[in-house]
């Protein structure tokens, strides 16, 4: 592997934890324990503390942040962004400020940097990188037994956005708790994504008086806050800019998700100067994000992954799969959350019809949820079992953090 | 069999839906909560019971007739606005008074009490059962399990708890279990019920680990002494399977 050269302009510490962190990162890889992002980040920023913020000045950055869609809109960002030249971007999914010196350290000199970034590190990563435009995608429930409750989460972007005079926001008109965040920033871009999931947001984090939601509008019934005016907004095979041209978008990824999320992109490249029109095309190139979406094929099984790691994931897991045999699998290690409660938001009835399969450390809460929702399905102990299981042909296979990985792990071994 | 409220009659004369209402998904509904609504449905449908299963949004007035009511768990600020919006509606409290079930989780469960706090301040709750609720010293996030109050005849609770608070029980209320793991109200005890009315730290669709539990409300709120059995396997399993993860499980 090729080391990109020691940057001159910056300070002698920061040059020294940044080598240090490529090299561990390489012998991470080298040695078979994941792809190196984190540790490597990890040893950097030990040695320097501001190693980040000396990583990203002279870099023109966008973060992108959410709960879900984040790694596959940073995907496809960095690759509109490329109409512009060399993009630095943690693609591996490494998206605390760990992952992201990491990948600054990694890319070497770069004019511009898309960085995916933990809902909660939000703050701590606006800080250090001053970024030119950050994009706000969504925020729903997601592992709250570890995680901070929705309101409180938006709480906490408002507070850090407000501290940033010169942010661009690029957010989701659709989501209220997003809106209200990106109020607090002095200029926003507003996108219209749809949302299938509005849980989160019936009560105003403003004023607490109910949200209203009428067809693709929504206000408070108590104060002045309310839909924006989308400028940007994704149909089924487009996205219609701020003057109102129809860019079509073709995609290598499935579902209607995913064109909102193409619009999001198109959307930040937008602020950075890059014609819809000279980004769209490269918006193909995205075809799997960390293993996601990959389709592999295994004894004449074309398997595909779907990662869904929280309610309004799994309802745009089900819209993306098609109707063919279904592996479902759960962990709730420490990543995914220890509480299975959540699959009981999950309406499980679209798969009523399609073969389905059981597996995962949970299977058996899969398995209770399943029964209620009147899905018949069969537990297999193992992933393998599962393909051998089902004919020659597509197996939509849809997992939850940790059992994703270790699906992918094992079709990493055989092949 | 529906002795106990009086069976209700459609026009046809025969017996109407056991109606079922989730108050105010809107304001409690943080983990799954729906889950209780969907497997109270479930079983009492494989039991050839016609359900009438209704949400019914904070904005709305809540009906008198129902005969379960499912209050959910939810964040500080929606939880004072649910009590504040139940206390001036009354309508549970008639219900409650009528014999109508209600199970409560979690946030909805303090509030059921004579106070509980959010947002740092006290606040009046429903008064339906003899408790109330303050913050303890860190959260309780963790697997919950305990054998049940012997009066009820039920396994062992086992269920998933997140709260921040601590509940103190008065003593017109039986606390619903002891504790052999996890938190619960304070260590102890967990869970408290008096009447038709139970509640528990036990979060979200408590009922799935609880099968139970679930068929005691429906025996309750029908009147019927008990009632077929279903088939147990994949609740017999995760029961086993969550039991077995506790210490000395
Ligand atoms: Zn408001």
């Amino acid at each position: 592997m090729t080391l990109p050269v020691s940057d001159p302009r910056l300070p002698i510490r920061a040059r020294v934890a940044s080598a240090v962190s490529r090299t561990a990162a390489a012998v991470s890889r080298a040695t078979g324990r994941g792809d190196g992002s984190v540790i490597g980040g990890r040893i950097g920023l030990l040695i320097d503390p501001d190693l980040l913020a000396n990583l990203a000045a002279g870099r023109r950055i966008a973060l992108v942040s959410g709960t879900n869609g984040k790694t596959t809109t940073t995907r496809l960002t960095a690759a509109a962004m490329g109409v512009l030249g060399p993009v630095a971007t943690n693609s591996f999914g490494a998206n605390m400020p760990s992952g992201h010196t990491s990948a600054l350290a990694r890319a070497g000199r770069t004019p511009y940097a898309v960085l995916e970034v933990d809902e909660h590190y939000l703050a701590q990563v606006l800080a250090a990188t001053r970024p030119a435009v950050v994009a706000l995608l969504n925020l729903s429930r997601d592992q709250l037994d570890r995680a901070m409750e929705v309101a409180m989460m938006a709480a906490r972007w408002r507070e850090a956005l407000a501290g940033h005079s010169d942010v661009q926001v690029v957010a989701n008109a659709d989501d209220p708790m997003v809106v209200w965040a990106a109020r607090a920033a002095p200029r926003q871009t507003w996108f219209s994504a749809g949302q299938r999931w509005h849980e989160d947001s019936w009560v105003c984090p403003e004023c607490g008086h109910a949200i209203v939601r009428e067809r693709d509008q929504w206000w408070c019934s108590g104060c002045n806050l309310r839909r924006p005016q989308p400028q940007w907004t994704a149909t089924d095979q487009a996205v219609v800019g701020p003057d109102g041209l129809r860019q079509p978008v073709s995609l290598a990824l499935p579902g209607r998700v995913n064109v909102g999320n193409a619009a999001t992109a198109l959307a930040v490249a937008a602020a950075f100067g890059v014609p819809p029109a000279a980004a769209a095309p490269r918006l193909r190139e995205v075809v799997s994000v960390a293993g996601r979406y990959a389709q592999v094929e295994r004894d004449g099984r074309w398997i595909r992954l779907l990662l869904a790691k929280n309610p309004a994931s799994w309802l745009e897991a089900f819209d993306m799969a098609e109707p063919a045999p279904t592996l479902l699998s759960v962990n709730a290690r420490g990543p995914d959350g220890l509480d299975t409660s959540w699959l009981f938001d999950v309406d499980f009835t679209p798969l009523r019809g399609r073969p389905v399969q059981v597996t995962g450390d949970r299977a058996y809460d899969l398995a209770v949820r399943l029964q209620v929702d009147d899905v018949p399905f069969r537990h297999v102990p193992s992933f393998a079992e599962a393909v051998a299981s089902v004919p020659p042909g597509r197996l939509e296979v849809i997992a939850n953090y940790t059992a994703f990985q270790d699906i992918r792990a094992e079709l990493d071994r055989v092949l | 069999m529906f002795s106990k409220r009086g069976a209700d009659y459609d026009r046809a004369g025969r017996e109407s839906a056991l109606r079922i209402v989730w108050v105010y998904p809107d304001l409690l509904s943080t983990y799954g909560d729906q889950g209780n609504l969907l497997i109270l449905a479930h079983r009492a449908r494989a039991r050839g019971l016609a359900v009438q299963p209704l949400q019914v949004r904070s904005p709305d007035r809540l009906p008198e007739q129902a005969d379960i009511y499912l209050l959910g768990g939810g964040e500080d600020g929606p939880q004072a606005l649910a009590a504040q919006r139940l206390n001036a509606d009354g309508a549970l409290h008639r219900a409650s008074a009528a014999g109508s079930v209600i199970f409560a989780v979690c946030a909805g469960y303090q509030l059921l009490g004579r106070s509980f706090f959010a947002k740092g301040e006290r606040h009046p709750g429903l008064d339906l059962l003899d408790l109330h609720s303050d913050r303890g010293p860190s959260r309780a996030v963790g697997e919950l399990a305990g054998p049940v109050d012997p009066r009820l005849s039920l396994p062992t609770l086992t269920g998933f708890e997140n709260h921040g608070g601590r509940t103190h029980l008065g003593p017109e209320v039986n606390p619903l279990a002891r504790v052999t793991a996890g938190v619960g109200n304070d260590g102890a005890t967990e869970g408290a019920f008096r009447g038709a009315v139970l509640g528990t730290y036990a979060h979200g669709p408590a009922l799935a680990r609880n099968p139970a539990l679930a068929d005691l409300l429906l025996c309750w709120a029908t009147g019927a002494g008990q009632l077929a059995p279903l088939d147990e396997t994949w609740t017999d399993r995760l029961r086993a399977d969550r039991l077995a993860t506790l210490p000395g499980g």
